[in-house]
């Protein structure tokens, strides 16, 4: 008997799932940090999350609004200086794992969080880098989960704000000193890896009910599929529960104050 | 020695039209107040400094106090858009601004450097990123040990440098608690500094490595109880989540915009003109 889900959970409950135990994280905002905190409460209760207001091994109990929420710091082991947090602890080759969002993505994995449009005549004016730009470059692997649409999924990003692996896909090629880049992309309709080595991006999972045809529409460019390609296996009991628990005390935290 | 000054007059001194400020906070901690007597005194031509605009740099935009921000991420946090510093970029709503976009790790690293007194800040940073591509002020050097490109940006050293903290002691020293983000930095690397505090009191009661800022390397100490709401004060109160979420429809509207700060800034009276609310009104 399968358990009634959404395809929301169904990407939040697979982005934890790649989190190993002991995984030392530095979180993004938003469904990164859902995922994270999943993984924390589920499979991984050594999961070390460090968020970049400089809060070091963090674990709340309801989820930040923002990357700086009291809870963080109530719940870190200790919470340094943001200058330390982003030269000693991730510069410093701390980190495992950055785990980001974006609002468009393209085939090797580029980020852009900057603007859609010209830069400088933009038609949409979007947050900007923060710390993706260096969490990118400075972990050791990139994980990315974002909703899988045309618009976020593009073929050449507008603006190259955070390397995934360049325009050619050569952009770590003889770099020194930093992380390998992007090893999975985590959508509402698949798992998505880079080739070994072209480094576009290939479907190697798709979740449950989710045909290729779906994927195929709602990506901008011709997304290739892997050989093997594997079936997701759907949320359990346990991991739904926890997560629908999770957000209703945010929930409830956050419409409180 | 820090002086013990009203917010309307160490504002006054200190922040004068066409200056660089930083007014800092990562999340935390945001001089909100502060940002207010800014606007309600209506200075002008000023270059804007802050890792995170937020709403405090969204109000002072739109109110149009600003020239040029320097910024590293321009969202309003878990909510959307600045939609102030947007209209202003992408339609010159009050007027045109401009900005200077980095990276968290670069400005991090550049008030730091600012902190250090040296003129730049050096970080294996922005490889692959096309923001060196619009940000003249984003440059590439060589180790000159092992040959290795790395990123360097000028270190920030504002006229003024405006934070908020938990208390201060009688003799001026600070104690900041918490995420302190870039605070200390801040004022170490401003040529003047005004710190707001919730309160003063006998003893500040600090660890022995608590982050404590000393009286006689701050210019002035301003009593604003509730000066960071909606943001949050550890230990104090928290953080109005609820406003941030308002604030969106607020700002997406010019016009409610306007009545906004004419109710919340402008005709504010109490406590130094902030409205603790976090303008809930």
């Amino acid at each position: 008997m399968s358990l009634e889900y959404t395809s929301s959970e169904m990407m939040t409950v697979t982005a934890a799932r790649a989190l190993e135990n002991g995984t030392t994280c530095f979180v993004g905002i938003g469904l990164p940090s859902e995922a994270a905190n999943l993984a924390r409460l589920t499979h991984a209760p050594d999961v070390v999350l460090i968020y970049e207001s400089g809060t070091l091994q963090t674990k709340p109990d309801v989820l930040p609004l923002s990357i700086g929420d009291g809870e963080l710091a109530e719940t870190a082991l200790t919470t340094v200086a943001v200058p330390e947090m982003f030269r000693y602890w991730l510069q410093g080759g701390k980190i495992d794992v950055g785990f980001l969002g974006t609002a468009q993505i393209d085939r090797y994995c580029n980020l852009n969080t900057t603007l859609i449009g010209d830069y400088r005549a933009p038609k949409v004016r979007l947050p900007g880098g923060g710390g993706a730009p260096e969490i990118a470059t400075n972990a050791g692997e990139v994980f990315i989960t974002l909703k899988h649409s045309k618009r976020a999924f593009v073929d050449k990003v507008d603006f190259v704000t955070t390397l995934g692996f360049g325009r050619d896909g050569k952009g770590r090629d003889n770099v020194p000193n930093i992380g390998k880049g992007p090893s999975r992309v985590i959508t509402d309709l698949c798992v998505m890896k880079p080739d070994p080595d072209t480094k576009e991006l290939v479907v190697v999972s798709l979740h449950p009910g989710v045909t290729r045809e779906d994927v195929k529409d709602a990506t901008g460019w011709d997304i290739r599929f892997a050989e093997q390609l594997e079936n997701t296996s759907e949320p359990s009991e346990k991991e739904l529960t926890i997560l629908r628990e999770l957000k209703a005390r945010t929930e409830r935290a956050h419409a409180g104050e | 020695m820090a002086e013990f000054l009203s917010l309307h007059d160490a504002v006054a001194r200190y922040v004068q039209d066409g200056a660089t400020v930083a007014m800092e906070g990562f999340t935390h901690l945001i001089p909100f107040a502060a940002g207010h007597e800014v606007i309600r005194q209506k200075k002008r031509d000023l270059t804007l400094i802050r890792m995170t605009p937020d709403i405090i740099y969204d109000q002072l935009i739109g109110a149009g106090c600003a020239k040029k921000v320097i910024f590293s991420w321009g969202g309003n946090p878990g909510v959307g858009s600045l939609h102030r510093l947007r209209d202003a970029v992408e339609k010159g709503w009050p007027h045109k601004v401009e900005i200077l976009e980095h990276s968290h790790a670069a400005m991090a690293c550049a008030f730091e450097a600012g902190a250090a007194g040296l003129p730049l800040a050096v970080l294996r940073g922005y490889v692959g990123s096309e923001l060196p591509s619009v940000n003249d002020q984003i440059k590439f050097i060589e180790c000159p040990f092992t040959g290795e490109r790395l990123a360097a940006v000028p270190s920030v050293r504002p006229d003024v440098s405006i934070v908020h903290a938990q208390r201060a002691d009688r003799q001026g020293n600070v104690l900041v608690e918490g995420i302190v983000g870039v605070q200390k930095e801040a004022i170490l690397a401003a040529k003047h500094s005004i710190v707001t505090v919730e309160e003063i009191v006998d003893d500040l009661k600090a660890h022995p490595n608590a982050c404590v800022i000393p009286g006689w390397a701050i210019s002035a100490i301003a009593v604003a109880e509730k000066g960071a709401l909606p943001s949050y004060t550890h230990g104090y109160y928290g953080r109005s989540n609820r406003f941030y979420k308002e604030w969106d429809a607020i700002a997406r509207d010019r016009d409610i915009f306007t009545q906004w700060l004419d109710a919340n800034v402008y005709s504010a009276a109490h406590n130094d003109g902030h409205n603790p609310a976090g303008g809930q009104a």
